[in-house]
């Protein structure tokens, strides 16, 4: 499984949500399943994930699919 | 000691303590230890905090030492991606990391103000943001220690009561925000404990803050850490959002 697939997985399975949905337009507050609450639960997988603790303001920014993958990238993750 | 009630075994959780090296802090970790918790002991000194790890260590207490300031942002997100790193996990943070200097209003420095506000309730407020982060994993227990002054005021103590109201604000926020994520977070507020932090008090003032308490005697930091024991247990665990009081009946 490359990474983009694990962050989609994460996706799905922390929102609670199918995998077709999450595309790179997917955004924070755009579906009812990320809210801010979810948005926590959603971070603490990914870093679980992908073994690195965020920046605030990197978390701040995490507002779609594509963004994270973007932010991901100051971690040394390639998509 | 062994405790006899099963609720209070800290078997398996980390336990981050801030300002552990001496007083209530010190208390306060030896208790969670003891009840079987893993500490990770905090001190701004590196060399001092090695120490006290060194004394609890001897006394049987599973511990290490994470020295950083509170107050400084940058230290406190590099501690806790020390703890990301080692444990993936944090389930009990106590805030008690703090400090005090009386003055009157009119005397009061804006260093003082600076100071007094950056341990207090900027460093209570960066631990939480990221210990927050890390409980919300399975949950956890954030005890923030405030004080009396905090709830009543003093003459002479504007600052370091601000800073201490501004620790049970921020309790009931954070109560009501992190509880969906099984986070519960309660303030424990001491009345007159004897610590180095009360030392430098006058004579005359500890005798006045003594005539004020209903049991006649001051508190120790065993006192409070029995009640952060309990906050942290799983005793607790329908409570959140609490203020407790841990000062014998003082009034102010």
């Amino acid at each position: 499984m490359d990474n983009t697939e694990k962050l989609k997985s994460i996706f799905a399975s922390s929102l609670g949500i199918d995998e077709s949905l999450v595309v790179d337009d997917l955004s924070y507050g755009t579906i009812s399943q990320w809210d801010s609450v979810a948005h926590m639960s959603l971070i603490a997988d990914i870093e679980d994930a992908f073994e690195a603790m965020l920046d605030t303001d990197d978390i701040i920014d995490m507002s779609s699919f594509a963004k994270v993958k973007e932010i991901l990238g100051k971690y040394d993750v390639i998509f | 000691m062994m405790l006899s009630s099963k609720g209070l075994n800290l078997t398996d959780k980390v336990a981050l303590v801030t300002g552990s090296t001496k007083g209530i802090g010190y208390s306060i970790a030896e208790k969670l230890g003891e009840s079987g918790a893993h500490i990770l002991l905090n001190g701004r000194d590196q060399q001092v905090t090695d120490s006290v790890v060194n004394v609890l260590t001897d006394k049987g207490v599973s511990c290490e030492a994470l020295a950083f300031d509170v107050s400084d942002s940058a230290s406190v997100k590099a501690a806790f991606n020390i703890i990301f790193k080692k444990f993936k996990r944090l389930d009990i943070l106590v805030n008690n990391a703090g400090i005090m200097e009386d003055a009157l209003i009119g005397m009061v420095t804006g260093k003082q103000i600076d100071d007094t506000f950056s341990t207090n309730v900027f460093g209570t407020l960066y631990c939480s943001q990221y210990g927050a982060r890390l409980m919300a994993r399975s949950g956890g227990s954030i005890i923030n220690i405030s004080s009396i002054i905090g709830q009543n005021g003093n003459a002479g103590q504007a600052v370091y009561s601000s800073s201490k109201a501004a620790v049970i604000g921020l309790t009931k926020s954070l109560s009501k925000e992190l509880a969906a994520n099984n986070i519960r977070v309660n303030t424990v507020a001491p009345g007159y404990i004897e610590t180095e932090l009360t030392s430098s008090l006058t004579e005359e003032v500890k005798q006045e803050r003594l005539a004020a308490i209903k049991m006649n005697h001051a508190g120790t930091p065993e006192d409070v850490a029995n009640v952060v024991l309990f906050l942290a247990s799983d005793l607790s665990s329908y409570m959140t959002g609490q203020v407790l009081g841990v000062d014998g009946g003082m009034t102010i």
